[in-house]
């Protein structure tokens, strides 16, 4: 599954948001820290802004905070503002004798988006702190590509 | 004194109800709970639950309950399985139920915790269970408690 660049701006900012309710953090700070266009970010800001996700606090040592309920809002919720996750391919309509084909593809890529909007529904904002926190994918030993990339600049 | 023809309220819940082995006593507040969530009332099917799972093997079957036999605030229930498609024991939980007005408070995360303990205590190293897609409430609830999907998919076939 792909996510638009919006979507994961939005991910990166609400849960570095949420890990601190109480503090506000500039859209620049955030987008150096994830290394992200700020000025992309300031818009999705001001779209989870409207959302009631996060306040922009004005002034002086301004920025943004977390404003939405970390234990209730999941991450289907935050990607819905952006995009509608689905696996499903953007297969052209065929001609009547190819119907048969197509349906069936649709029905087995249908049986993906049915897992992945389980999965996304099912972890709210608070359980992915949890989760960030536990660092699980070591103890797998899994090579994530943050962290083939990190690894790569390393031997460079 | 409660006047005759009324049913008498019932007792407040209890804020931190202990855990411990369901005994047949319970089974009542069992099926009253369920019922209670499911608008179902499954008699048969829970009694038949507490002789296989909490009158039996009861180093390998786990049926636990919170609060008072006349009034059951949760309960859960699990097994060490092994060797199914191969796989090695682990602890498998099939039922959790926490009567709503006292979710969110934490006893749901206890008899999950207290099950995990006794699975551990049997020798496991790992916990599984099954959930359905669209129940986004105990789906999360297994999410909180840091389960994520494991090795298996699950199938299924209508029979025609």
């Amino acid at each position: 599954m792909k996510l638009q660049k919006a979507t994961v701006f939005a991910l990166y900012a609400v849960l570095e948001l949420a890990a601190a309710p109480g503090r506000q953090r500039t859209v620049v700070e955030i987008a150096e820290k994830y290394g992200i266009s700020a000025h992309h970010l300031a818009k999705v800001l001001r779209d989870l802004g409207r959302a009631g996700i996060v306040d922009a606090v004005r002034g002086v040592g301004g920025g943004y905070r977390f404003t939405g309920n970390a234990k209730r809002l999941t991450l289907m919720d935050v990607i819905r503002l952006f995009e509608e996750p689905s696996a499903e391919a953007d297969l052209p309509l065929p001609s009547r004798d190819g119907q048969d084909i197509a349906e069936g593809l649709r029905f087995v890529l249908a049986e993906l988006d049915a897992q992945t909007g389980a999965t996304l529904r099912s972890i709210s904002l608070s359980t992915m702190l949890k989760l960030i926190a536990r660092r699980p994918w070591e103890s797998q030993g899994a090579a994530t590509p943050a962290r083939r990339a990190q690894a790569g600049r390393r031997s460079r | 004194m409660a006047r005759r023809g009324r049913t008498q309220p019932p007792p407040e819940p209890d804020a931190d109800p202990a855990i411990r082995p369901a005994t047949l006593a319970d089974v009542a507040g069992v099926i009253a709970l369920d019922e209670e969530v499911t608008g179902l009332r499954k008699a048969a099917y829970w009694q038949d639950m507490f002789e296989r799972y909490g009158a039996r093997r009861r180093d390998q079957r786990f049926f636990l309950v919170a609060g008072e036999p006349a009034r059951i605030d949760g309960f859960i229930i699990g097994e060490v399985r092994a060797w199914e498609f191969g796989s090695p024991p682990a602890g498998w939980i099939f039922a959790v139920q926490v009567r709503p007005r006292l979710r969110v408070r934490g006893l749901g995360s206890r008899l999950f915790a207290a099950v995990c303990a006794r699975f551990r205590a049997a020798g496991v190293d790992r916990v599984r269970t099954m959930v359905a897609r669209d129940n986004a409430v105990i789906h999360a609830f297994f999410r909180s408690q840091g389960m994520m999907a494991g090795p298996f998919i699950e199938l299924e076939m209508r029979l025609d």
